[in-house]
């Protein structure tokens, strides 16, 4: 379930995300534009969730990938414990980054 | 899911999985002085690399993307076939559209 609320919100993501980088056909002033209003607090708020929320559904991606082509089915909670924990230490990591 | 969009479905994620691996350092190395229109595209605009990476990026993630919504569709919304699998390749279209041009947005000198 996890990996699927993630996916559907990167799915409604992507195509803001490749909207806002095709600004840069109107000149990389646009682009420009653009990224200075989302310096505000609430927008980097929103990227740091992004990138969470980006690293789970990588690491549940990878977790599903291991368990259908390996014989590895062993401590599956620790291991989305771990994806978790994981991905809440990129996005803080993150988040020192762009505050 | 058939078969055949189970394969695609891990056969694109497999391809993304090294991709969205390099995208977050990327993230993280764009970020490391705040972003800038400049420092992006300074490193993107003529790069052939950059673009056969984000090219096969879009193109993967337009396919896996669909089918999940595909999937998504399928189980939580009372829709037939037929038109989850519209909605879907519409889905998947839009995005590869969108994402080439982005793509072609940063990478056209």
């Amino acid at each position: 379930m996890v990996h699927r609320i993630s996916g559907l919100a990167l799915a409604i993501f992507l195509p803001l995300h490749f909207l806002t980088l095709g600004l840069a056909i109107e000149g990389e002033a646009r682009l420009e534009r653009f990224l200075r209003w989302s310096d505000q607090p609430l927008v980097k708020a929103g990227e740091i969730a992004l990138v969470f929320v980006f690293t789970v559904h990588l690491l549940g991606g990878l977790r599903i990938l291991v368990i259908e082509n390996f014989n590895w089915r062993d401590g599956q909670k620790q291991l989305a414990t771990l994806a978790a924990a994981l991905s809440a230490l990129v996005a803080f990591a993150f988040l020192v980054r762009v505050f | 899911m058939n078969v055949r969009l189970y394969l695609w479905q891990r056969a694109t994620a497999a391809v993304m999985a090294p991709l969205v691996m390099v995208h977050i350092g990327v993230i993280f190395h764009a970020t490391r002085h705040g972003l800038s229109a400049a420092d992006i595209l300074s490193r993107t605009r003529g790069s052939v690399a950059w673009t056969a990476f984000y090219g096969s990026f879009v193109l993967a993630v337009s396919i896996h993307a669909a089918i999940g919504v595909r999937n998504v569709l399928s189980e939580w919304i009372p829709l037939n076939e037929r038109r989850v699998d519209a909605c879907a390749v519409f889905f998947g279209l839009v995005l590869a559209v969108l994402g080439l041009r982005a793509v072609a947005a940063v990478v056209l000198p």
